[in-house]
């Protein structure tokens, strides 16, 4: 590109008056306003494209954040906490000195454009996150959300997204554990792709990214710099200069997870020789992000010289390369007689590495240009002192009329005789939602790394993070938009009660949440009175179960055209077990063993799996949480793990106990009796999906003292039946072979997809 | 008859992780003085009857809805031979 052309510091301020094309690029006019105001002058180029992409809703939370501040605010006490909010991501103690490190993050546009690379650069992003805190990544897990199973996109989006994750997180050679897949027609043009990582690291390993210590060196490494991802910068690049050749459209980001991966094993080993100072993955807004955040957080300025960036395509502009969101590339920040052995640690594992500036002792971020300055900004103003919304939101008119259309027996038919009863637990359990997901999950390594304990469809993945001890951590991750679209206070804590009661029927004690907010536009009141409603009811809910929100991410305008996505919250929670071998799997396993329902059932089918499927009806309330119940749960299901008094047990959720039957029962290849108590309704019992219940198998030498346990501790335990022969038959209503429901439960995908 | 030739190629700004370790590969065995490779694909065509323009109308139809990428990848089509 032509030098003459260039908008140094020293040009804008010559020429105030200079038309900008702020509004293709994001911003708005009072924001502009306020960066020359900030400056006192107008932008340069490259100036006005890290502004607006660092004030963009992506990067700098200015819709969310007066919400996400209940988090913090409202975060229970918890000792667990090593490094909370605002980090690359939240760490938690596990005990025997190891900490663990989660966070979820989202991909969903990017995969709906493109859905291989979209999806496979997820994994890539939250893998340096985790990775940028100084652990070692040991997991990933997906929540996906898709259109209608049927629809012909899907054909084009699910393949696509599943093969991306798969070949990405397979090549680094990463177990994919867990995860949900959901189809609903809301997600048709707007598919839901979150990517969840885990990662584990000793105490002392910790690493926070902040610049300090004048004349300390910036070293960017991993891939060279490309035109990757740059979206509303090319609209500045062409509209400021003017003879740059053919117009540039955004590019869709590749990854390259050979290159993550020498990535991963060049930072371990600089964090293990103590060569940094603090690190910094580079993900969305590439530079301009690592730059300011850096020195944002830390003592002083920096000085960058962008020339010194090594670029796969020469003609990148200054703007563009600030920009850029090329993958696999890391920035640190090192002590200069310790850049030599970290540069040779870095061409050991054939990772380019480039000194590009350093930490000064003033305060601003100065970016040059063959020796121009295109950028002199205090960096907190592009970093973490961007604009803040309170935006308007108010409860929409609709809700009334949504919340009043119950799906009460009178208003929708129910099963009446044994036959309808099975017809119904075999439609359910054959839906996409509901059905077997192996075509998806056998696409991923589950076992890489040989420490998977429990992979999907188990109710958490669980990871061994100590060879010696069996010390491990589970995680889960759930989320339902159709709860939360009928009552969004209540549907985030349904998303995260489930998630906790995943983790503590696997054994694990539940330690801490992250979450990752999906929802619609939050220029419409609507939409932000949603998000508003579930940031509140998951930071009340954290606080009762004394699990704090570690960190995770909000994805906005998640919509089509004026019609936004059910609000969806998803919820990973991460609990620690000390002994893998103490686990509690879900499938029955052993005739004779008795099975009983923990918690209580009511007649509750708002936005359940039966309405959906039988009647394709969204309405009413969602079931009612109650927390203590929760809480007092998962204590039952992790003291009979650690005791030995239960073989197995299964949350229950979508589709109540019936599905929740279906999956134990496949999964042992054992059936089971079920007795209806006197005086239930059998559909009730099958289909409610009540919250705060979990079916257990106990030995009989154990049913002494598990129910004791439970009397002593208030927690209802009724015997419904037994695990037995190759049948689930509920008495005197139906009897189903295994073979019937495994054709049913397993046949839709394949079907489906081929 | 003819053969028509779709050649596949990423576009110019997108990562090509493929042709970035063959360039790595190439100076390791010895061949020197090559500063650049992106690998692409080639399809060859053969056609029961002649190339005439409304075929190779069908035929860009099927490169770009099916042979190439085009979110991610550019496409050429040419006869290559028209049988004599």
């Amino acid at each position: 590109m032509s030098q003459k052309h260039l908008d140094t510091v020293a040009h804008a301020a010559e020429t105030p008056d200079a038309e900008q094309p702020w509004a293709e690029l994001g911003l708005k006019q009072d924001e502009y306003e306020r960066i020359r105001a900030i400056l006192g002058r107008r932008p340069t180029g490259a100036e006005l494209a890290m502004y607006s992409v660092m004030w963009s809703e992506h990067c700098s939370y200015k819709s969310s954040k007066v919400h996400l501040k209940q988090f913090g605010e409202k975060a229970p006490a918890s000792d667990a906490m090593l490094v909370g909010i605002g980090e690359n991501a939240g760490v938690v103690d596990v005990g025997q000195g190891y900490a663990v490190t989660f966070k979820v993050e989202s991909h969903n546009h990017p995969s709906y454009i493109e859905p291989y690379q979209g999806a496979a650069t997820g994994i890539g992003g939250i893998v340096r996150d985790i990775l940028a805190m100084g652990a070692r990544p040991v997991a990933v897990m997906d929540p996906l959300r898709f259109g209608a199973a049927d629809h012909p996109d899907t054909r084009r989006v699910l393949p696509g997204v599943v093969a991306g994750i798969g070949g990405y997180g397979n090549c680094l050679g990463l177990p994919n554990i867990g995860g949900e897949v959901v189809f609903d027609p809301c997600y048709q043009g707007n598919p839901l792709v979150n990517a969840l990582c885990v990662g584990v690291m000793k105490h002392e390993d910790i690493h926070l990214a902040k610049a300090s210590g004048p004349g300390n060196k910036v070293v960017l490494y991993g891939a060279r710099t490309g035109g990757d991802g740059i979206g509303g910068v090319s609209v500045l690049a062409s509209e400021t200069f003017t003879d740059q050749g053919p117009t540039k459209r955004p590019a869709v980001q590749v990854g390259d997870p050979f290159q993550e991966k020498l990535l991963i094993e060049c930072t371990l080993e600089v964090f293990a020789e103590k060569l940094v100072v603090g690190i910094q993955d580079l993900g969305g807004a590439g530079l301009s992000c690592a730059t300011s955040e850096l020195a944002s957080a830390g003592s002083g300025g920096m000085r960058v010289d962008l020339d010194r960036v090594p670029l796969r395509d020469a003609t990148l502009s200054p703007e563009e390369i600030l920009m850029s969101e090329s993958q696999e590339r890391m920035c640190a920040v090192v002590e200069p007689d310790k850049v030599d052995r970290f540069l040779e640690i870095c061409e050991k594992w054939d990772v380019i590495a480039t000194v590009i500036g350093e930490v000064t002792d003033g305060d601003r971020l100065e970016i040059f240009w063959h020796g121009e300055q295109v950028v002199d900004v205090p960096p907190r103003t592009v970093a973490h002192e961007g604009p803040t919304y309170q935006r308007p939101y108010a409860r929409p008119e609709w809700q009334d009329e949504l919340q009043a259309d119950a799906p009460t027996a009178d208003r929708l038919k129910r099963p009446a005789s044994g036959d309808e009863l099975k017809a119904t637990l075999l439609a359910l359990a054959a839906h996409p939602n509901q059905a077997d997901k192996s075509w998806i999950t056998s696409q991923y390594d589950r076992y890489v790394l040989g420490n998977t304990v429990l992979a999907q469809p188990e109710d958490s993945g669980m990871i061994r993070i100590d060879e010696e001890t069996n010390l491990g951590v589970a995680v889960a991750t759930d989320g339902n938009g159709r709860y939360a679209k009928l009552d969004p206070y209540t549907g985030a804590q349904l998303a995260l009660v489930e998630a906790y009661r995943n983790v503590a029927a696997t054994g694990a004690r539940p330690l801490a949440v992250t979450d990752c907010l999906n929802f619609g536009s939050p220029e419409d009141p609507a939409v932000m009175w949603q998000f508003a409603e579930a940031c509140r009811g998951l930071a009340d809910a954290c606080q009762v179960l004394g699990t704090p929100v570690t960190g995770g991410n909000v994805s906005l305008y998640n919509q089509t055209g004026e019609t936004a996505i059910h609000p969806t919250p998803v919820v990973g929670v991460l609990g620690v077990i000390d002994d893998v071998e103490r686990r509690t799997p879900m499938a029955f396993a052993e005739e004779g063993q008795l099975v009983y329902l923990l918690g209580d059932t009511g007649d509750e089918f708002g936005g359940s799996a039966w309405a959906q499927v039988a009647h394709d009806h969204l309405g009413g309330l969602p079931p009612k949480v109650d927390l203590e119940r929760e809480r007092l749960l998962a204590e039952i299901l992790i003291a009979a793990s650690r005791d030995g008094m239960v073989d197995a047990a299964h949350d229950l959720s979508d589709g109540g106990l019936a599905q929740a039957l279906v999956e134990s029962c496949l999964k042992g290849g054992r059936g089971a009796r079920i007795v209806v108590p006197q005086g239930t309704d059998p559909f009730v019992l099958l289909f409610s999906e009540s919250a705060g219940r979990a079916i257990v198998a106990v030995p009989r030498s154990e049913e002494l003292r598990f129910t004791d346990m439970c009397g002593a501790r208030g927690l209802p335990a009724t015997r419904i039946g037994v695990v037995d022969g190759d049948t689930i038959e509920v008495q005197g209503q139906f009897s189903v072979s295994l073979d019937e429901l495994r054709t049913a439960h397993e046949a839709t995908f394949p079907a489906l997809l081929g | 008859m003819a053969r028509v030739v779709v050649d596949v190629m990423l576009k110019p700004e997108i990562l090509d992780p493929q042709g970035q370790a063959v360039q790595r590969a190439l100076p390791r065995l010895g061949f020197d003085g090559i500063s650049d490779v992106r690998q692409g694909k080639r399809f060859e065509l053969e056609l029961d009857g002649p190339a005439d323009e409304a075929t190779l109308a069908r035929i860009r139809e099927a490169a770009e809805t099916f042979l190439a990428n085009t979110v991610i990848e550019d496409f050429t089509v040419r006869v290559e031979e028209e049988a004599k």
